[in-house]
């Protein structure tokens, strides 16, 4: 598992409203009982700790949907962070 | 006086993106003019991603107050105070002392003074100053509206702010008309302010990711959220018997008031919280879901919002809500907070009085989510006997206020 993704891990895991041990790469967000506020906090959790800008607006964005899979979240955070570094 | 009494409005104030004086915001209105723009009053706004808002353009506070006295006021007292004198000049009253122990001050905003907060954080955080300016304190209280309007208009009864977010406005005006309905007050100057386009505070409605880029489209497919406005609005509410008895202008009459709380989501409406204001609102007014023509909507333009108050006015008023004319003037006129609901009153009630109801601008097509009357585009004539103006917070605080036509 990448750096990037244990740290998307880390942060819908604090984020998920299920009781369900452990966040993996093939779990579904909806399943993961984030709410509309859940998400947009852990959007900016992720923005704040890969220093990046994901566009998102929460009336015409929805996460939880677009997204959905973890694994997802985690490819687009790197896609973003690799167009930082190049 | 004591009991009950019928409330009239006999004064009525405004300071709106679409001028400084109740004429030129009703004008704006019923010519569906938009007041927003490019954002100018932060120093810094070219680091911010919001670029629109609807400000109050060129205010300049010297035409209304001298030096001395503008040191003491943040920008939203100095709305309200604007307002205020408007409304009271409107009314013709004067405050002599027995009137004016007897008259209440009730202002609403969403959270006071947040240019001089702004202000002075800068001068301490980033400029590294020791010291901030003597009155900032006194600048950025909640209650400095009502404070400064109490005393710019020599009003010594009953003098607050109340805080419900952008239902401020329709809380206060809500509580200022049961106490002169109640006969615990002969008179009250009420309404709210709010001055909230600053850096810090546009970066905070940034985070919150609502914000439309561009422009507001409330119950519209294609909306994108709201835009921030600011301003004030302030109103005379007195007893029926007074102002008949000094042969006032009567522009309406507040015949109704519902307040509820969601209790659940933080910042998601509630539908449950919505009706039961709205019906509150009716059932204080003693009427029927069909004596109602009018609702001036809370139609921020998010999508949760409208959604959520269309529903609400289906289950309200059943079928007849079919038959409402809806609009949301947010649209002209941005999401003044604390003022909104205020601002919201004046266009209701001058809608009611002038038989015009003013549009939901930047309407593009029909949601399927969004399926009643919204007066798209274009003012409208309509008589009207009764309206409504709603009013539902971030906290789930909801307050409701139903106006009916002067007769």
């Amino acid at each position: 598992m990448s750096d990037v993704a244990g740290d998307v891990i880390a942060i819908i895991a604090k984020k998920k409203r299920v009781d369900k041990p452990t966040v993996e790469l093939s779990d579904r967000l909806l399943d993961l009982g984030l709410e509309s506020l859940d998400a947009v906090e852990m959007i900016f959790d992720l923005e704040e700790k890969f220093d990046i800008q994901i566009p998102y607006n929460a009336n015409t964005n929805n996460p939880r949907t677009e997204f959905e899979t973890v694994g997802d979240v985690v490819a687009a955070v790197e896609k973003l962070v690799a167009q930082k570094t190049s | 006086m004591t009991g009950v009494h019928r409330v009239v409005v006999t004064g009525l104030g405004a300071v709106s993106p679409l001028g400084h004086t109740v004429a030129s915001y009703w004008d704006g209105l019923k010519r569906g003019n938009s007041g927003l723009g490019p954002i100018t009053l932060t120093p810094a706004n070219d680091e911010l991603t919001q670029k629109v808002a609807a400000e109050v353009k060129d205010f300049e506070p010297l035409k209304y107050f001298a030096e001395r006295q503008l040191s003491t006021l943040d920008r939203v007292s100095q709305f309200a105070v604007v307002a205020a004198r408007e409304a009271v000049a409107q009314s013709g009253l004067s405050f002599d002392m027995a009137l004016s122990v007897r008259t209440a001050t009730i202002v609403g905003t969403g959270v006071g003074g947040q240019t001089t907060l702004d202000e002075s954080f800068r001068r301490v955080y980033l400029e590294k100053r020791t010291r901030v300016f003597p009155l900032t304190i006194p600048k950025l209280m909640a209650n400095a509206p009502a404070s400064q309007v109490s005393m710019d208009c020599g009003l010594r009864g009953p003098a607050f702010g109340v805080v419900s977010a952008c239902a401020s406005a329709t809380h206060a005006i809500g509580l200022a008309f049961h106490m002169v309905r109640g006969g615990m007050v002969d008179c009250a100057v009420t309404g709210g302010a709010e001055a909230c386009i600053t850096f810090g505070t546009l970066r905070g409605w940034e985070a919150m990711r609502v914000m439309s880029p561009d422009v507001c489209r409330p119950f519209s497919k294609g909306r994108m959220g709201l835009v921030l406005g600011e301003g004030a609005a302030m109103m005379v509410l007195e007893p029926l018997e007074r102002a008949r008895a000094r042969a006032a202008n009567i522009l309406g009459e507040i015949v109704g008031f519902g307040m509820s709380a969601d209790a659940a989501d933080l910042t998601a409406p509630d539908l449950g919280g919505m009706v039961r204001a709205m019906q509150g609102a009716l059932d204080d007014a003693k009427l029927n879901p069909a004596d109602i023509q009018y609702i001036n909507a809370h139609g921020t333009g998010t999508a949760a919002n409208d959604e959520t108050e269309t529903r609400a006015l289906h289950q309200t008023f059943g079928p007849h809500a079919q038959r409402l004319a809806i609009s949301s003037t947010k649209s002209m006129v941005g999401h003044a907070l604390g003022a909104a609901g205020g601002l919201e009153l004046v266009a209701t009630l001058l809608a009611v009085r002038d038989g015009i109801v003013p549009p939901t601008i930047g309407y593009l097509e029909r949601d399927p989510a969004c399926d009643l009357d919204y007066v798209p585009n274009e003012a409208r004539a309509v008589a009207i006997d009764a309206a409504v103006s709603n009013s539902f917070a971030f906290g789930g605080l909801n307050a409701v206020l139903a106006v009916k036509k002067f007769s």
